[in-house]
């Protein structure tokens, strides 16, 4: 039996981004002791990241605005493959999401007579991105870390401890969620009892027994070279999720953000915020021409400027004018740009360029977009307010992930796991418009905390036992990195170890490479062998020195789950043959109607989680297809069927 | 594109010791100080502990003092030295080191804990606070604070006086409390708690003279000393020796 350090909470969050607070911050108003885990310091999470800001139907700005339309530009973004249920309760419950951050301390910036201003962004039909400057996400993040420590100063009042009901364990990374095993004796075997963890600073092991675990660890962007994401962005919650036996839905869908920084190498991929284009910044290629005119895709016809000076005058003009294309979803945008590229019409650094310079003041640029000004300044020595910006598309967002109820945000297959964020699918479809995801982590991550307080409270056959023989398994799990040394069973004799850094490097160049923005059959088929030989090679990969903050070591236990998401980005984009969103591929370039009520599904081949002995060539991943429920009528009903046509079946329109 | 080998000298320690390492390393055009730790790693000392996150100057992690001055080595470009020049990477010397590049700052965690939250005014409910821009300017300057610990390994109230740290907020949180008495709708005063005399009493404003240290190494460009700290002085000294605030608070607690 293991002598790992054990405290038993309540809920347990793992991450501690927007979607991760919000949810701590719900249970433990819910009554439920809760810890919160994360890799980063407190209130250095991904979510920090985020510049343009929050959407929600507020109709501070124009009055027009409501859920309904915020619902439809939600699903016409993510081309109808969004779990209706959650772009429902998204769009309704979004602006209640933003009040109550004001009443926490948050300071957005104003309209003329005081209420929340909001901007534009692609994909939404009405300014409707609540803001501050460019550094929403800071402020969402500070935000929620100052409610944390509000709620913690109230159970100092009456407990005399900060972290007696609301503790936040920093720095320390989960490598598995525990179950309870069917012959436990506790009444359902196979559920939730705690997850395993280690301290980064000090490599020490421990266990929170917790009968209910929210996963909030958002994106998958670290296998990909060319990122917009942080080093924390290595899947863990999507691995986590698979190892536990609970299913991952569309991971073929990963956004390339259309504008990162393509210069100076080192910063490649850093993201230049669609607020640039939001508040007038225009694309051009290398002959000078705005070049997104050319690339509005049929869907989208009727809702686009078809000239420039019809989209300058819907600036100023919303009610007579459509929008300029540059505003398109991100997909369209990303593409459009890399067709530009390869065509030969890029930038001197392989991307177009993004202006604001001849748009916009100096003043009002730096006012607006201040990150933006520093960042360029900084880092390229290009000055925004006199020239224009290089950009190229970057890896920044997978809308795939863990299948969950769209309601209580429970994963689908495991009692008492729960996912909220990025890390959870099913709410942007096959692609996620800009401002959409700081309102999915408070609006999912309040549900998915309120619904795993009530399950654990709900539990009437006491806390599910942890199992001792999981608890040693994952403690050496985690320690096999210092002893991989040596010859494997399957081996004639010695090798050396791998340096976990370059896998990650060859791993990255991979899914870059073969898996990125354009899809091939072959291409991925090629990836996918690739995978399998990182595979065997990642469980050789060895670290020097000790447990105490050792980063090698870190990567080494993170590379695990990043070949468990890659592989799973790769089976399911070889499978769908159709190009839709974030996922478009070059031999089949068309949407398919048919493919729209299919989602599909990513599990472990071997269920028991014995990742060892599974095949090299068949891979560690087998999919499914599952049939989406019917869009309730009423629903489907605001939209016009002219619009339907071109998304849904015949027989779709008729039941 | 043109790269060199650079000299760098990187501190390698724990808690019980360590010192100063020479490493060559590769560097490229555009390069930051955070990139060449990163090669070090990957090349050369692949347990070199370090903290980063963003790797865009948004999250404040990658704090470290690079000969001798507090940065963030994700901001520092390599081309603000010369190729001749040896680059000295040392920790954060305020605060206790865990590991080569990585010190403990729970400190500052702690210090936040100290200052009393936001105060929701009384009978508005959400979605009817209404503030204006140019009352909202001056703390929103302070919320762009990305919490690096610049400020707080810089200030010399205890930077070399640990025994200071006791009764001393440090600038980062002193600008909290500015922010938050700057708030249009913080109703603080109003549930009987005066932040500026807190500030004061409480979290050892007093301590500051107004070096601007601070404001110096702060790579948000925050004004902190001008803008928060100073004019929470005025206020908190307007509050000590004006005779009416005097009376009207003996007067007040008597009630």
């Amino acid at each position: 039996m293991s002598v790992v350090d054990r405290q038993e909470w309540d809920v347990v969050v793992v991450g501690a981004g927007g979607a991760g607070l919000r949810a701590a911050i719900e249970a433990r108003e819910r009554g439920a002791r809760t810890a919160v885990i994360c890799k980063s310091l407190f209130g250095k999470a991904h979510t920090v990241m985020a510049e343009g800001g929050i959407a929600a139907a507020m109709a501070n700005v124009n009055e027009h605005d409501n859920w309904q339309v915020h619902f439809r530009d939600t699903l016409r973004g993510g081309k109808f493959l969004n779990q209706w249920r959650m772009a429902e309760l998204h769009a309704q419950e979004a602006p209640d999401r933003v009040w109550e951050l004001e009443t926490w301390g948050a300071l957005f910036d104003r309209t003329k007579d005081g209420k929340i201003s909001q901007r534009n962004f692609g994909g939404h039909e009405y300014p409707r991105l609540a803001h501050v400057g460019d550094r929403t996400g800071l402020e969402l993040i500070r935000t929620l870390q100052q409610k944390i420590v509000s709620l913690q100063q109230e159970d100092h009042r009456e407990t005399g401890d900060y972290e007696s009901r609301l503790k936040v364990f920093q720095e320390c990374t989960v490598t598995r969620v525990l179950k309870t095993v069917p012959d436990s004796g506790s009444a359902a075997g196979d559920r939730v009892s705690g997850v395993f963890a280690y301290e980064r600073e000090s490599g020490r092991f421990f266990v929170l027994e917790a009968p209910a675990v929210v996963i909030a660890t958002g994106g998958i962007g670290k296998s990909f070279k060319v990122t917009s994401n942080s080093w924390e962005y290595t899947g863990d919650g999507h691995a986590l999720a698979l190892l536990a036996g609970a299913p991952l839905m569309n991971m073929e869908f990963v956004q390339f953000h259309p504008t990162g920084m393509v210069w100076p190498p080192s910063v490649k991929g850093i993201l230049v915020t669609e607020s640039v284009r939001g508040d007038g910044g225009v694309l051009r290629n290398s002959e000078g021409k705005r070049f997104m005119f050319d690339y509005v895709p049929d869907v989208f016809k009727e809702k686009y400027a078809q000239s420039e000076e019809e989209g300058d005058r819907w600036y100023d003009d919303q009610e007579n004018n459509r929008r300029p294309p540059e505003l398109l979803p991100r997909d369209e945008v990303a593409r459009a740009i890399n067709a530009e590229v390869k065509a030969g019409r890029g930038s001197p650094h392989g991307g177009v360029f993004l202006d604001v310079s001849t748009r916009m003041p100096a003043e009002v640029i730096k006012r607006r977009l201040p990150s933006m000004y520093h960042q360029f300044k900084e880092l390229a020595d290009v000055d925004i307010t006199a020239q224009p910006m290089e950009v190229g598309p970057t890896c920044h967002y997978v809308m795939g992930g863990i299948a969950v109820d769209s309601d209580t945000e429970a994963a689908r297959g495991v009692p008492g796991l729960f996912a909220a964020g990025e890390v959870a699918g099913g709410l942007h479809g096959s692609n996620r418009l800009g401002g959409n995801s700081l309102s999915d982590l408070l609006v999912f991550g309040r549900r998915a905390g309120w619904h795993a307080a009530e399950y654990a409270a709900g539990l009437s056959d006491g806390r599910p036992p942890v199992d001792d023989v999981q608890v040693d398994a994952a403690a050496a799990e985690a320690l096999r990195p210092f002893s991989a040394e040596g010859p494997t069973p399957d081996d004639e004799g010695t090798r050396p170890p791998e340096n976990p850094y370059t896998l990650h490097q060859e791993l990255q160049q991979t899914m870059n490479d073969l898996v990125g923005i354009i899809r091939r059959e072959g291409e991925m088929a090629q990836a996918l062998e690739k995978l399998a030989d990182l595979r065997v090679r990642a469980r050789r990969a060895g670290v020097e020195g000790h447990r105490q903050f050792n980063p090698g070591w870190h990567l080494a236990l993170d590379l695990r789950n990043m070949l468990l998401v890659s592989e799973c980005v790769a089976r399911a984009a070889l499978e769908r043959v159709e190009s839709r969103g974030g996922h478009t591929r070059e031999d089949h370039p068309t949407m398919d109607r048919t493919w729209r009520r299919i989602n599909l599904l990513c599990a472990l081949t071997d269920p028991t989680g014995g990742l060892a002995a599974t095949d090299p060539v068949r891979g560690q991943i087998s999919l499914t297809r599952e049939t989406t429920d019917p869009i309730r009528p009423d629903l489907l009903a605001l939209f016009e069927k002219d619009e339907l046509v071109k998304y849904l079946a015949e027989e779709e329109l008729y039941e | 594109m043109s790269s060199y080998k650079a000299r760098f000298k990187v501190w390698r320690g724990d808690v019980q010791g360590g010192g100063l390492e020479d490493f060559e390393v590769e560097v490229n055009d555009g390069e930051v100080v955070l990139d060449i730790i990163h090669r070090l790693q990957a090349t050369q000392a692949p347990d070199l502990a370090v903290r980063w996150n963003c790797k865009a100057g948004k999250c404040g992690s990658c704090s470290a003092e690079i000969n001798g001055r507090p940065r963030l080595m994700c901001m520092t470009r390599m081309s603000v030295f010369t190729r001749e020049e040896t680059i000295t990477v040392t920790p954060l010397r305020a605060f206790p080191v865990v590991r080569d590049l990585v010190t403990d700052v729970g400190f500052n965690y702690q210090k936040a804990r100290e200052v009393p939250s936001f105060v929701p005014p009384a009978g508005v409910g959400p979605g009817e606070y209404r503030m204006m821009q140019e009352d909202v300017d001056r703390p929103q300057e302070f919320r762009k604070c990305i919490e690096c610990f610049l400020c707080q390994d810089t200030c010399h109230v205890v930077r070399d006086h640990e025994e200071n740290k006791r009764a001393f907020a440090g600038p980062r949180f002193l600008m909290r409390v500015a922010e938050l008495d700057m708030h249009p709708l913080d109703a603080a005063a109003e549930s009987g708690l005066d932040r500026k005399t807190t500030a004061q009493d409480e979290h050892g404003l007093g301590y500051c003279n107004i070096t601007k240290c601070c404001t110096e190494v702060c790579p948000e460009g925050i004004k902190i000393t001008d803008n928060a700290l100073i004019p929470l002085k005025e206020r908190a000294v307007d509050r000590k020796y004006d005779p009416l605030v005097w009376l009207g608070s003996k007067i007040r607690r008597r009630s």
